[in-house]
């Protein structure tokens, strides 16, 4: 079966463009105006939409992420909610859709359970970031069934021998984590993300998207060529908490 | 078994970027630390400056009032006041034969911290110790020492700002440092290879124990006591013990205040399974999976979450958990200032107030007590809650 993650990506790809990927935690900055940020994140040019599940420890995010999440937790944002809601608000967005977070509130959910609603609610793909490759075959089967991507982490560490262990069964696009750290911006990117991209390019057949630390469009020009889509959260999180639109947001990244 | 797992428990819940400095310390435990060279050297660190063998010491006047012939497996007397320091200078030791610089730890009542700070000053290593915000507020003894010892004390203002924020800190400060830093991971919970690691440098408690009491009774005792916070004590005191299917392992948790529904520190009795700090266990946590905040008397049983192989262990049946309430762990520390002249740490209390609260049931047994610490770091929580 096609991915829709994976063929969003070529699209852009094809018009000369990044991949642009958003990420928002679920619920974040409210919970009543949410989905219409989603709108206008759709509206202004996300190629593929990432919604944060929030979790009380999230050991990859860093503060400005933490403190989102642990907002969005507080209005009482659960994963029932995150999914009813997409599903009443799928027909919106024509974003490939992906869910991002931590295992437990999944576990928690029921794994079946979960794969069974994610694909009622338009999920196309899912991002564990405390799931490395040795535990997740179980629901990695699960999601396949519904044809929800499963999305590889890797970063600078990650050997050749272990990025070919993901590309055995990777599906929609590879999310390549910028630095040796948590989510947040940086002002500048490690020199060796050049060569992990590379690496990582030889090992993967399907696009690559870059993410953490990532602040502007002017900072990927030098990865041009490198990557095919970019993942912005924090900046998009600072943005949104200095009174910015989204729409605004997205405006200095798809032009 | 799947590797790195205790029945259904364990496992290895990280991010990716975390996968590689665990592979290496896989290899560092099967190449290393399993090797005559290193558990001797260890073993003259043990003996030289942390002052083992540890006794094993029995409470006369205790034994008489309850019926129950208790002794006590004193870590207490250990250097820094806790059983603690048995494993820091174990992954201390392993740090500097790797050439790692840096020793980095997270600590809740400060106790692996200030082992973990002397560790470091032992081998020449550079420290760095994360801890709760809350905690460097209820622990600033402890925070002294490590500061004088030379450890850098993070102090970590996210979430419930205890034990399991520090961890998550200082799991972050991994990922970013972890080619010049080893995790000295505090207890026998975590990821995999860590409640192995900490597992093989807290056996010895077991090994003297076992063979102390055989030599000064003639036989086993009846059970096995001991405390548990993440649970290395307690795996410590098990595991000698592991194949003597008549002796009793107890693990005992503490219940907070005792009320129905009060915060508490016992996943094993009141958690659900699930997955947090790279390990599937037991949990205090909501229906949704969120952690909930949890609490103790012992700053150093504060903990929502327990080593996966205790939950394996409760699974099968061959160790038991108990669970004791603040009110209790005192009661045994002034049983036991008064009629042993030994002031205990209130994590050991607890282990302690177990055995007190089921005298009548274990008369005429002989039980051995892991007496995990001291309790000079509590004083001023005892002065608090008796005046
Ligand atoms: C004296 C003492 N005993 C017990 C514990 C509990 O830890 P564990 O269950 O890992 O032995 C602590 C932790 O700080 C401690 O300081």
């Amino acid at each position: 079966m096609n991915s829709l993650l994976t063929e969003k990506i070529t699209a852009a790809k094809a018009a000369g463009r990044l991949g642009l990927i958003p990420f928002l935690p679920g619920g974040y900055p409210d919970k009543a105006g949410f989905w219409d940020v989603l709108a206008a994140l759709d509206a202004g040019g996300a190629d593929i939409i990432e919604i944060g599940m929030p979790f009380s420890d999230p050991v990859a995010d860093g503060p400005v992420v933490e403190a989102a999440s642990l907002q969005a937790l507080e209005q009482g944002v659960n994963l029932a909610w995150i999914l009813s809601g997409l599903a009443a608000n799928r027909a919106r967005l024509s974003a490939g859709i992906v869910l991002m977070g931590y295992y437990n509130p999944v576990l928690q959910y029921g794994l079946e359970r979960f794969a069974e609603d994610a694909a009622k609610a338009g999920v196309n793909g899912l991002i564990l970031a405390d799931l490395p490759f040795e535990e997740a075959g179980e629901i990695r089967a699960l999601l396949a069934a519904r044809n929800i991507d499963l999305i590889p982490l890797v970063g600078l560490n990650t050997s050749r021998e272990r990025m070919k262990l993901y590309a055995g069964n990777a599906r929609g696009f590879v999310y390549f984590v910028s630095v040796l750290g948590t989510t947040g911006e940086r002002t500048s990117l490690p020199d060796e993300v050049r060569q992990g991209l590379a690496l990582a390019r030889e090992c993967f057949d399907i696009p690559l998207a870059l993410g953490f630390g990532i602040k502007s469009p002017e900072q990927l020009k030098e990865l041009s060529g490198l990557i095919d889509a970019a993942v912005f959260g924090s900046s998009l999180i600072r943005h949104l908490d200095a009174g910015g639109d989204a729409a605004g947001f997205m405006a200095r990244w798809a032009k | 078994m799947k590797k790195g797992y205790f029945g259904d428990f364990g496992g290895q819940f990280v991010p990716e970027l975390l996968m590689p400095p665990l592979l290496e310390l896989e290899t560092v435990l099967n190449e290393v630390v399993r090797t005559d060279d290193f558990r001797a050297r260890l073993a003259g660190e043990l003996r030289d400056y942390v002052g083992r063998p540890s006794a094993l010491t029995r409470c006369p006047t205790l034994s008489e009032r309850t019926g129950v012939d208790i002794w006590l497996k004193r870590e207490d007397l250990n250097h820094s006041g806790s059983h603690k320091i048995n494993n820091t200078i174990g992954q201390g030791l392993l740090t500097k034969m790797i050439g790692k610089k840096v020793l980095m730890a997270e600590t809740g009542a400060g106790q692996h911290g200030v082992a973990t700070a002397t560790a470091a000053a032992r081998f020449g290593l550079s420290c760095v110790v994360f801890m709760g915000a809350l905690d460097v507020e209820r622990q600033s003894h402890n925070v002294h020492r490590m500061k004088l010892l030379g450890a850098e004390v993070v102090a970590v203002e996210s979430g419930t700002r205890t034990l399991k924020d520090a961890i998550n800190a200082a799991l972050r400060y991994w990922i970013a440092e972890q080619r010049s830093a080893h995790y000295c991971f505090g207890t026998a919970a975590g990821p995999h290879p860590f409640p192995e690691l900490v597992h093989e440098f807290q056996a010895v408690i077991s090994r003297e124990a076992r063979a102390q009491f055989l030599e000064r009774a003639g036989r086993l005792p009846h059970a096995v006591v001991a405390c548990v916070g993440g649970g290395s004590n307690a795996i410590g005191m098990f595991h000698e013990f592991l194949p003597d299917r008549g002796v009793r392992l107890i693990g005992v948790e503490a219940g907070g205040s005792g009320e129905p529904g009060c915060f508490n520190s016992a996943p094993l009795n009141l958690g659900a399974p699930g997955v947090l700090h790279g390990m599937h266990t037991q949990l205090l946590q909501t229906k949704e999976g969120q952690i909930l905040p949890s609490h103790s008397i012992a700053p150093g049983l504060d903990y929502p979450g327990v080593g996966p192989e205790h939950s394996a262990l409760q699974a099968s049946g061959r160790a038991e958990y108990g669970l004791v309430n603040d009110a209790q762990a005192l009661a045994a520390f002034q049983a036991l200032t008064l009629s042993e002249g030994i002031l205990p740490a209130l994590e050991s209390c607890h282990a302690l107030a177990w055995v007190l609260e089921n005298a009548a049931a274990l008369k005429g047994q002989s039980v051995i007590v892991c007496l995990s610490g001291r309790g000079d770091k509590d004083l001023d929580i005892v002065e608090q809650n008796l005046g």
